[in-house]
């Protein structure tokens, strides 16, 4: 694997310490997380000024049953949340996106493939599958979008992106970003707005495709 | 918190209770929630604090970051009612031992990182404390001129980058 030259911004990583980064960018900079120890450090620096800010605090006291009600539970029974681990390219929060299960890819044309992991108020994200040489299709932005290599690497208008490397776009951005040889591109997008496409699908089925 | 990881030590676990409950109770209050819905809020943590104690690592995390970070995914999930997306865990390896001049350089930059925190004006600590409350987004975080958070961060950052590179020769 080559090196991770293109990170998550810093101000991004402290939004995603501090609970405020909608979810579907949660999930890249989850993911960008896990495969990249440089992002990790700088996360948990963030953590530690979150703890140092917790620490001064001022406190407020607890009711006298709480402490009693939680050293009662400590022997409870309780069921762990699953932990998703990776699989082949798919690190584990895109797992846990999935449930633990294989993706199921559902053909958008030209051999570009997609699975919608999530789409509402706050955005979508999607795993999308681009055979080399296949463009991604050609889209501007309402909002902000994160593209994440999860596999094979892309070129586009601002440089080339292989596995790890998250490319961080916005509506000033129009660009084409272009599978390259070898290994299809396996990438983990996520946007805060419904993508306009321009050429690859019509305009008025988006609210069908959901893209 | 190393005796409750290592020990399951009740009485050790009673003490990290009395210090960080009233704590997180305040912590959690500043973000709006009643003193009852903040009180269930620092039941789950404590009680994940519990439960979690092997994913403690003091080479990584001083048990104050450990918790916050426990506190703002508790407060996230119970708000959102789905879980929040967080990054695979790094095993602490059992068979290696504590390495104590990691932990003690990180306890002296955390040290650093709070006389740094007080040294602020008191619209920089305000600043500082909405971001890491969750009050603030990421683009309000990037425009917000003033902010000093490069600055506060860094006192910290510099132990964690030395032990990435021990990390990346560990892998
Ligand atoms: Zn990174």
């Amino acid at each position: 694997m080559t090196a991770i030259t293109h990170h998550i911004p810093d101000a991004m990583l402290a939004a995603y310490a501090s609970g405020n980064l909608a979810q579907p960018f949660a999930l890249v900079v989850a993911s960008h997380v896990s495969i990249c120890d440089d992002c990790r450090a700088a996360l948990e620096a963030h953590q530690a000024v979150g703890g140092a800010i917790l620490e001064g605090t001022r406190a407020v006291a607890a009711s006298p049953d709480l402490k009693a009600s939680v050293l009662a539970q400590l022997d409870a029974p309780h069921s762990p949340a699953p932990e998703y681990r990776r699989a082949g390219p798919l690190p584990g929060p895109v797992m846990a996106a999935l449930k633990g299960a294989p993706p199921r890819w559902k053909r958008l044309g030209m051999g570009v493939k997609q699975v919608l992991l999530s789409a509402d108020q706050d955005g979508s994200a999607r795993l999308l599958y681009i055979p080399p040489g296949q463009a991604v299709p050609d889209h501007g932005h309402n909002g902000l979008e994160m593209t994440l290599v999860l596999q094979g690497s892309f070129s586009d208008e601002v440089g080339r992106f292989g596995v790890g490397d998250v490319e961080i776009a916005d509506e000033s951005l129009d660009h084409t970003p272009i599978a390259d040889a070898g290994d299809p591109c396996i990438c983990l997008a996520a946007t805060d707005a419904p993508l306009r496409f321009h050429a690859f699908v019509p305009r008025l089925l988006q609210p069908l495709f959901r893209i | 918190m190393l005796a409750v990881r290592d020990n399951r030590d009740r009485a050790a676990f009673a003490a990290l209770f009395d210090h960080f409950a009233p704590r997180l109770k305040g912590f959690i209050m500043r973000s709006g929630a009643s003193g009852q819905q903040a009180e269930e809020v620092v039941q789950d943590v404590m009680l994940t604090i519990w439960r979690k104690a092997e994913m403690f690592d003091p080479h990584r995390a001083q048990v104050s970051a450990w918790i916050y970070q426990i506190a703002r995914n508790r407060q996230i999930d119970v708000a959102r009612k789905e879980g929040r997306p967080v990054p695979e865990a790094l095993k602490a390896e059992p068979e290696v031992e504590d390495d104590a001049a990691q932990i003690y350089a990180l306890e002296q930059e955390t040290t650093v990182l709070k006389q740094a925190l007080s040294r602020l004006r008191d619209d920089q600590r305000e600043m500082i404390e909405k971001a890491y409350l969750g009050e603030m987004t990421h683009q309000e975080i990037s425009t917000q001129t003033g902010l000093p958070l490069g600055t506060i961060k860094s006192r910290i950052r510099l132990g964690l980058e030395r032990l990435r590179h021990e990390l990346k020769g560990m892998r």
